[in-house]
């Protein structure tokens, strides 16, 4: 495991955490600087390993839309717990995706009043299911970014090479190039930097993230995903900052190839075409976001192989993901933050996933919160 | 299928061969099936006394009882999981081991245990008997007795190849005094032992995982290593880390005394196979099921005392220091990185379930 404690090593992170605070020092005190971190898994590891506490306070992280279950729209949801109560159907998916709240229930509901939902690991574990059951409809509930996009890919394909007719896919598959525009173009919006999301790169290499130097004079540095990682590339973002550059820079070279990874696209561009647009949670609908099986696999599309009610659920009208999402409040400036919506009970679905950027936050960084109350009760 | 196990079983069975029957529903009728059954499997695994008499009831005489201790102690769990046999043991370990350490986290000397056991139609007999074999083992470490009884088969379907529920009773010997609620600042947490290596190797022997990892249940009794450690020194909290791992059994010490708990992440003994899994999955070695694990609060002075005692004893040679007790924020469990940020350690909503990427 040194592959991993290398990246954890508490004497590096001092050396680059005081290097942060020297740059973070010279940039001008207008007001504080806003990264994003595009990626879940980003905003994940940054509550687990408490980083933003050990940042200097004129550096803000903002944490973006980067978790598939957390932007997947209510409608979406409703659709699949439909699918799910089909009486033939056995419903795959992700352990995650399972809690998200539809507007009648969710898939873990679903199961409870008796739908056939099982999880699984991988697409290809589906696919077995569909092999094991032939007289069964089996239904994977695909979603995500670039990252799990080609294993459904390969998976469909594999699924035509070997004649399997049961199986069809659900896909709720989204891109993040036209995400992070969205963002971009949005006008409460004040982000000074992007930390890429790195499995998500790994698929698409660096070169698709240009546009946002050179269109929007921000820079984007491509993180991994350990403490050290996420630090460096906070560091190298500050410097950017500092020196007046403007820069697409790779800190995940040990995983992320300039150019990407051709086989996955080629899969990729292979099975799926963009959808003219896609609604997102918190988001709305955003242009060529999305992506759907190309129409000579409309036998492994399951929104046209069964009747789904692709509804437009309207997001709770109390909950501000967007605006978390957006970074223009923070999770616990929301209204229903750990009031109406908790893990427990979540609104949003910011609140759902440990990837969340509210669930992450009431999860694991209440701390601060707690210490500051605790100060002001013994103030008052 | 006769309504006997088939005359070939038992005598299978008289030679100490396996057997290759299954059970059936008559074999929960209460009739002469049942009997055999009984004594097929159970009694002669078990092969108590006691059980022999096949009375509604064990009975215990006081006095024995009155000489281990003051209090008695009386638990009961049921065990359902799946698969039935893993990597380091099976439900029937797991169903005596479990109750034994139920009673000796309460500082009780383990003494008679119950075992009721619900079997699907059509459950393999060769299993049961595998099974049964198992618990006697396991009830023999331990050095309890397996008292009582009772035997039910449900129709295919109705159950998930086979429950068991154990109870137990144990003694509580005059003095000991270990609660929950009496954690106090400056108090120190230990651990006997790594985290997380159950809850991994039943997730590897499931089959909807193609995860080849190298980890054992560290399904064992406990109760030797808790008299050690009450021998050693003055104990405030005890309790084993089961279904909801260390987080849940550090954030009820902390809710029930009023106090936060606080732990060093470098100190945690994790394998590196379980945080491999962890990090693949995206889930956190700290809610993990452990069987043999032991979390322990003792007081700050006698800190060093109470780590020598353990790691004196076979179940305790891998004890640690994992933390220390505070006084704020009260009720709450944090997590201290190895570069000095903090984190709170909450209990888990529902189940943990696998991030997708």
């Amino acid at each position: 495991m040194r592959f991993i404690e290398e990246f954890r090593d508490p004497h590096r992170a001092r050396v680059l955490l005081a290097r942060i605070e020297q740059l973070a020092a010279q940039l001008p005190r207008r007001r504080p600087l806003q990264l994003m971190e595009v990626c879940g898994g980003h905003t994940h590891a940054i509550f687990r390993y408490g980083i933003e506490q050990l940042l200097p306070r004129n550096i803000e992280l903002v944490h973006g839309p980067g978790c598939p279950v957390c932007v997947l729209p209510m409608g979406r949801v409703d659709d699949c717990v439909a699918l799910a109560e089909h009486p033939n159907v056995i419903f795959t998916t992700f352990g995650d995706a399972m809690r998200v709240p539809g507007s009648r229930k969710s898939l873990l509901q679903a199961r409870a009043d008796g739908a056939d939902v099982r999880m699984v690991y991988s697409p290809e574990d589906a696919l077995k299911i569909a092999r094991d059951n032939p007289a069964r409809e089996v239904v994977f509930f695909a979603l995500g970014f670039e990252t799990t996009m080609p294993s459904t890919a390969l998976t469909v394909l594999r699924a035509l090479e070997e004649g399997i007719d049961n199986f069809s896919v659900f896909c709720n598959h989204i891109t993040i190039i036209p995400t992070i525009k969205a963002i971009l173009d949005s006008p409460d919006i004040r982000l000074d930097g992007f930390l890429g999301p790195g499995h998500v790169s790994m698929v698409i290499g660096s070169a698709p993230y240009e546009f946002i130097c050179h269109h929007y004079r921000k820079p984007l540095v491509i993180a991994g995903f350990e403490p050290l990682d996420i630090l460096h590339s906070i560091y190298l973002l500050l410097c950017q900052l500092v020196e007046g550059r403007c820069e697409v820079e790779n800190q995940y070279r040990r995983v992320v190839a300039a150019g990407g990874n051709d086989a996955a696209l080629q899969a990729v561009a292979r099975v799926f075409e963009l959808r003219e647009f896609f609604e997102w949670r918190g988001l709305g609908s955003i242009d060529h976001s999305g992506v759907r099986l190309r129409g000579e696999f409309a036998h492994f599309d399951a929104e046209r192989r069964f009747s789904v009610p692709n509804l437009k659920i309207a997001d709770p009208k109390s909950c501000q993901c967007g605006e978390v999402l957006k970074g223009a409040i923070k999770p616990w400036q929301c209204k229903v933050f750990g009031s109406a919506c908790t893990p427990k009970t979540p609104l949003g679905s910011l609140m759902v996933s440990s990837e969340g950027a509210c669930a992450a936050v009431h999860s694991y960084g209440r701390l601060d919160l707690i210490r500051a109350r605790e100060l002001r009760e013994e103030s008052a | 299928m006769n309504d006997t196990l088939s005359e070939r079983d038992t005598g299978r069975l008289a030679r100490g061969q396996p057997a290759r029957g299954r059970v059936d529903l008559s074999h929960g009728s209460g009739g002469r099936a049942m009997r055999e059954l009984v004594d097929a499997v159970f009694l002669s695994a078990f092969g108590q006394p006691q059980a022999a008499e096949l009375e509604d009831q064990a009975r215990i005489a006081l006095a024995e009882l009155a000489k281990v201790g003051d209090r008695l102690a009386f638990t009961t769990d049921s065990y359902v999981v799946d698969p039935l046999f893993f990597p380091g043991g099976d439900i029937g370990a797991l169903a005596v081991n479990g109750t034994v350490n139920d009673l000796a986290v309460g500082g009780a000397v383990p003494l008679q245990l119950s075992c009721a056991v619900i079997i699907e139609e059509g459950f393999a007999l060769a299993d049961l008997l595998r099974i049964a074999a198992s618990m006697a083992r396991a009830a023999a470490r331990a050095g309890v007795r397996i008292v009582t009884g009772d035997t039910k088969v449900v129709p295919r379907g109705a159950a998930d190849k086979l429950f068991i529920n154990t109870s137990g009773i144990g003694v509580i010997p005059a003095g000991v005094q270990v609660a929950a609620a009496q954690a106090r600042p400056g108090d120190r947490i230990l651990v006997n032992n790594f985290i997380g290596d159950h809850g991994v190797a039943i997730l590897s022997a499931r089959d909807d995982l193609a995860l080849q990892v190298p980890v054992k249940s560290d399904t064992r009794p406990l109760h030797g290593l808790v008299r050690a450690l009450l021998d050693a020194c003055p104990v405030h909290c005890l309790r084993d880390a089961t279904r909801g791992g260390l987080a849940t059994v550090l954030n009820e010490f902390a809710e029930s005394a009023g106090v936060a708990m606080f732990l060093d992440e470098v100190t945690l003994p994790v394998h590196d196979e379980v945080r491999g899994v962890s990090e693949i999955l995206g889930l956190d070695p700290l809610y993990y099921a452990n069987e043999g694990v032991l979390v322990a609060v003792v007081p700050g002075e006698h800190a060093e005392r109470a780590l020598a005692a353990m790691r004196a004893h076979p179940a305790g040679a891998n004890a640690v220091m994992i933390g220390e007790v505070a006084e704020a924020p009260a009720g709450r469990v944090v997590m201290r990185s190895a570069f000095g940020g903090e984190r709170i350690v909450d209990m888990l909503v529902g189940e943990q379930l696998p991030r997708i990427c």
